[in-house]
């Protein structure tokens, strides 16, 4: 049994439905414990006091919200490949979860920097190519509910997404290009020179993995909703057709 | 194609506004700019290149819509997308014909509009070369827009939604070539990168506006 028999709707809803539940509790119990362990357990970061703590919401949502798009391009991709609806209606079920992870990203940003740099608001490449991203997720949602047949708009929000991630990569680096930013650099990466400290990292660590686990939950949620939806439009227009029509 | 492309640029002429309209909408913006931050002109000068940018990218928007609306509305899209052609050559003739009509009286008048914002000499030669390399990109661009939103109604906002982030790396490239020409400093290394966005763009975008447009005529 391959992965691609999950591309039949029924099965892809049999399969999901009774794990979504499960899904949701345990990213709520992830989250609950990454967070609590952040905000309450960890000491406060000798030059940034307390704020230092909205990176728990900070790093995880600014991570989904690149997560989310990389996963509607490969959904895009899978779309226009090999014509299965269920990944069509992932990518759309996706985009508003990585748009409000965006926002989220952006807010707690805001947030930070007002104390720390003295700052909502700075054009900074980081800040503005996230800016960036969320002007494509708008265009993206918004193309999808512009056109009312579901398969031209699986077919042009496909291609969108393809053509947009192209411009969005050239975008990050044009910025980067264009301003250089206050932003610190990566605090997570594999060579360990640059990483944050181990008390930090953990829980960290474990925020991440709770926003990656309420993501899944989420888009297999609202996927099953699409599903639904499509199969509710299909009954209603069988049943329009199959009504006598009136003289 | 090249009857194509005669048969749009007529078409753009006699129809009326074709040229002069993105022409007048860019004079607009650069004169109401002024009124908006005020007539000093070391301020003007020292924004002249932005708002040149900015203006030219937003009239190029404005005529967007027009690109295949009209075909689509009088039904000879799908009557051109059944002729030898391929579609992408469409794409590409469609393009170039937004770019004869909006794009390069643009570049013409730019050093007009220059004068009037106090914009330095030396910056005027960059400004020139930064808007004949991108303004093609913005046509191009615009076109796989216009593509994606041709049978919608109410098209043209949803367009301007989708376009302008797409319009985001040109525009940062060309801006910083004519500041940076403005200042005295080598502007090369935007101009490069705008010329190769440009021609990646020609290369490329032509076959995202065709998937765009037969979906649209499926």
């Amino acid at each position: 049994m391959s992965i691609w028999s999950y591309a039949n709707p029924r099965k892809f809803l049999e399969t999901t439905a009774p794990w979504v539940p499960w899904l949701m509790w345990l990213s709520a119990a992830v989250l609950a414990v990454g967070l609590v362990w952040g905000f309450f357990f960890t000491p406060e970061a000798e030059r940034f006091g307390s704020s230092v703590k909205i990176i728990y919401l900070h790093v995880p949502s600014a991570l989904m919200a690149i997560n989310a798009w990389l996963m509607m391009l490969v959904a895009s991709l899978i779309w226009l490949v090999r014509r299965h609806h269920v990944s069509a209606l992932a990518a759309r079920a996706a985009a508003p979860i990585g748009m409000v992870m965006t926002l989220i990203a952006l807010v707690t940003g805001a947030i930070w920097g007002q104390p720390m740099w003295g700052t909502w608001w700075a054009w900074d490449p980081r800040l503005t190519s996230f800016l960036i991203l969320f002007l494509f997720y708008l265009g993206y949602i918004a193309l999808w509910a512009a056109i009312p047949d579901p398969d031209s708009a699986a077919d042009l929000t496909s291609v969108l997404c393809l053509v947009g991630s192209v411009f969005a990569i050239l975008s990050r680096y044009a910025v980067n290009f264009w301003n250089q930013g206050l932003h610190q650099g990566a605090s997570l990466s594999l060579d360990s020179q640059e990483n944050v400290a181990d008390v930090f990292w953990l829980p960290l660590l474990v925020c991440m993995a709770g926003f990656v686990l309420l993501f899944v939950s989420l888009v297999l949620l609202r996927t099953g909703t699409e599903i639904r939806a499509r199969r509710i439009a299909a009954m209603r227009a069988r049943a329009r057709r199959a009504e006598p029509v009136r003289a | 194609m090249r009857a194509l492309l005669a048969r749009d640029l007529r078409l753009a002429v006699r129809a009326g506004g074709g040229f002069g309209l993105g022409l007048a909408f860019f004079l607009i913006v650069v004169v109401l700019v002024p009124f908006g931050v005020g007539p000093e002109t070391a301020i003007l000068a020292r924004i002249a290149p932005g708002i040149l940018w900015v203006a030219a990218l937003l009239a190029a928007l404005l005529s967007l819509d027009r690109i295949f609306a009209l075909d689509h509305e009088d039904g000879s899209l799908p009557l051109l997308a059944t002729a030898p052609l391929p579609l992408e050559m469409l794409a590409l003739a469609k393009a170039l014909a937004h770019w004869i009509t909006t794009g390069l009286p643009l570049v013409v008048a730019a050093p007009l509009l220059g004068v009037l914002l106090h914009l330095p000499g030396a910056a005027m030669p960059w400004l020139l070369v930064s808007l004949a390399l991108g303004t093609p990109a913005l046509s191009l661009i615009g076109t796989f827009g216009a593509a994606l939103t041709v049978g919608l109604r109410r098209g043209g906002l949803l367009m301007s939604l989708i376009v302008l982030p797409l319009y985001v790396p040109v525009l940062i490239f060309g801006a910083e070539a004519a500041r940076r020409g403005a200042e005295g400093l080598p502007a090369a290394t935007p101009l490069l990168l705008l010329a190769g966005i440009a021609l990646g763009c020609a290369a490329l975008l032509p076959f995202a506006t065709a998937a765009a447009l037969r979906v649209t005529l499926r």
